[in-house]
């Protein structure tokens, strides 16, 4: 545990749920620790142990938002959302290896050999497909959806779906299958780009803690997702 | 739709008093500034033949800029986004004298998509830019005219943030990186995804100690980078070596001249890139993620329009500055002075005097319902006997 001194107001953004969870043992090496927990608290911003650190608490694709921004100093988001967010007006330095999955296409076993013409796909990270089928050479007709990927080709709406797969219990519930994997997926440090400069010191000490916990679980002591 | 019609188009945006008459101001102080630096007034026109607009910009500017065909000649032309170029050929290509040239621009350039926060597509660009003299002694003159101008605009607490386009291209360079391969590290590099960073280092499988060399780079940054950096590229050739001395240079005289303004070096800040051929600087200041200044020397640019010359200048968004700026409404808010409709010829030259010595006087309309209030006035022009007097409201 590091004892960290803020002398300027640091603003931290994180998504609920696993990602919260699993950044809090990377925060408190940092010595910073949560006053409340979203989980219970209705408040969108939380007060920590440090008077001038603060961690709002918002929807994973907002994050990259908040930071390019201004808005936040630095944030927690998983590639998949920097992804489609497109990274600009951001640093992302460090993975912190947490919230960990891949990102994968599904479908019927034998989804792609059945049909004429152009493939469906199904998903919500639109850019991350058009991106995966432009680099295979294939042109597909991407359907935007928020929610719920599994059902599209369940009912005939497409053929395939992008979607991020942890341990693929979703898909063999609904029948569907894994088939192609695009992209190993986890969360990085995101900081804004005139904090790291304005701020360098405090940002780098940050990242630093943070680097050391990386570090040391992947030596194997202890992995923050089974904390 | 009918109802709508009011509505601009995003990052389109209409300026109001007395915001305008603020900015109208400052526009005033700038220029005036410029010129007593010795820097003369042109102005580009608003669109431009393409091929000359996007002359060695590269394909960013290329995306920004709007497009429309000339009726008379087939070509297609552009709307500026960027009045740079405008001004570099401008140099090239009108002026003959091997002396430096100082030129100073002001006017509304077009973005296709906004890149700042709040979004304007149509920033009010003013700038300054210096042609023929190649070292830091003119970069340093405008840097200083870009802290002179946020300074004028009552922009506070700026950091300047340094780096220097040649140090990456030199490194490349030397590690042999083919032209997509430099393309897709100079997209991680920006984001500084350091693990995204090693991961196509290792697939470009590269010579070790170049490699070494261009994932440091992304941590070179801060107080100390220049120290740093001098002994993490030891192995590097003789232009990356330059670029650093360059970059030192640099530091020490902006400690003579700029000694209060916080300084950030960072190595691998590639700001224009493609356009930029040396030292590369921007202004930030708290709470806003992106610069609101910048600029930085683009030699022998002017190449392709008859003279290639060293080159190094400036720019920044008026409206944008106005935003960050402690507003100075009040020197707007002289008091105006209300004067009666009349064809009285004493009031008439009264009025005239007045407006000569730099008062405001608003004449009322016949049928007009509010008086001197409602109007704004804080004085009236009443008649005393036979001569017209000022009386507070």
């Amino acid at each position: 545990m590091k004892s960290m001194k803020f002398d300027v107001p640091v603003t931290i953004a994180l998504s609920k749920g696993r990602i919260f969870k699993q950044s809090l043992p990377l925060l408190a090496y940092a010595g910073i620790e949560p006053l409340d927990d979203p989980e219970t608290s209705r408040k969108l911003i939380l007060d920590t142990n440090h008077e001038q650190v603060k961690l709002v608490i918002i929807r994973a694709t907002d994050v990259p938002t908040y930071v390019q921004y201004g808005a936040a100093d630095l944030g927690v988001a998983g590639k998949d959302v920097l992804l489609e967010h497109g990274g600009e007006g951001l640093y992302e330095p460090l993975d912190l290896k947490i919230a960990r999955c891949r990102m994968m296409t599904a479908g019927f076993k034998d989804a792609v050999a059945d049909r004429p013409g152009r493939l469906r796909v199904a998903t919500k990270y639109v850019k991350s497909a058009q991106r995966y089928y432009a680099s295979l050479g294939q042109q597909v007709e991407i359907i935007k959806l928020y929610g719920s990927m599994e059902l599209a080709p369940i009912v005939g709406l497409a053929d395939l779906i992008v979607d991020l797969v942890e341990s693929g219990n979703t898909l063999k519930a609904n029948g569907l299958v894994p088939l192609e994997h695009i992209a190993d997926i986890s969360s990085r440090l995101i900081i804004n780009k005139a904090a790291w400069k304005m701020k360098h010191a405090t940002m780098m000490s940050l990242k630093e803690a943070m680097a050391e916990v990386v570090e040391r679980d992947a030596a194997g002591e202890r992995r923050p997702d089974q904390a | 739709m009918e109802n709508e019609r009011w509505i601009l188009p995003d990052g389109i945006e209409e300026v109001l008093p007395p915001e305008a008459g603020v900015i109208e101001r400052k526009r005033r102080e700038l220029l005036d500034l410029y010129h007593s630096w010795g820097y003369e007034f042109v102005i580009p026109p608003f669109v431009d033949f393409l091929d000359s607009l996007l002359t060695g910009t590269g394909s960013d500017l290329d995306l920004q800029t709007f497009k429309l065909t000339d009726q008379l000649s087939g070509r297609m032309m552009g709307v500026r986004a960027d009045i740079t170029p405008q001004a570099a050929r401008m140099d090239a290509h009108h002026f003959s004298s091997e002396e430096p040239n100082r030129l100073c621009y002001l006017g509304t350039v077009l973005h296709t998509r906004s890149d700042g926060f709040a979004g304007t597509r149509s920033p009010l660009q003013i700038g300054a830019e210096l042609y023929g003299h190649a070292g830091v002694e003119s970069d340093i003159e405008i840097l200083r005219l870009m802290m002179k101008t946020l300074e004028m605009t009552g922009v506070q607490n700026v950091y300047l943030d340094l780096g220097h386009v040649g140090i990456f291209k030199g490194l490349a360079r030397q590690a042999g990186l083919k032209k997509h391969q430099e393309a897709a590290l100079f997209d991680v590099l920006q984001r500084k995804a350091l693990p995204e960073i090693n991961e196509l280092l290792h697939t470009f499988e590269l010579d070790e100690s170049h490699a070494a060399m261009l994932s440091k780079l992304a941590e070179l940054n801060g107080d100390g980078a220049l120290a740093e950096a001098a002994e993490a590229l030891q192995a590097a050739d003789e232009p990356v070596r330059e670029a650093l001395a360059y970059l030192t240079k640099m530091a020490e005289q902006i400690a003579v001249w700029l000694p209060n303004v916080p300084v950030h070096f960072d190595l691998a800040e590639l700001r224009g890139y493609h356009f930029h051929t040396g030292v590369v600087f921007a202004a930030f200041v708290p709470e806003r993620g992106k610069e609101i200044a910048r600029g930085g020397r683009y030699d022998h640019i002017g190449k392709v329009f008859g003279r290639a010359r060293p080159a190094t200048g400036f720019s920044t968004d008026l409206k944008t500055l106005m935003l960050m700026a402690d507003q100075e409404r009040d020197i707007l808010d002289e008091p105006a002075i209300f004067a009666p409709w009349s064809g009285d010829l004493v009031l008439q030259e009264k009025i005239t005097f007045l407006r000569a010595a730099g008062r405001r006087v608003i004449c009322a309309l016949p049928g007009q319902q509010g008086g001197a209030r409602e109007m704004g006035c804080s004085e009236v022009l009443r008649l005393d006997g036979d001569s017209w007097e000022l009386h507070p409201v």
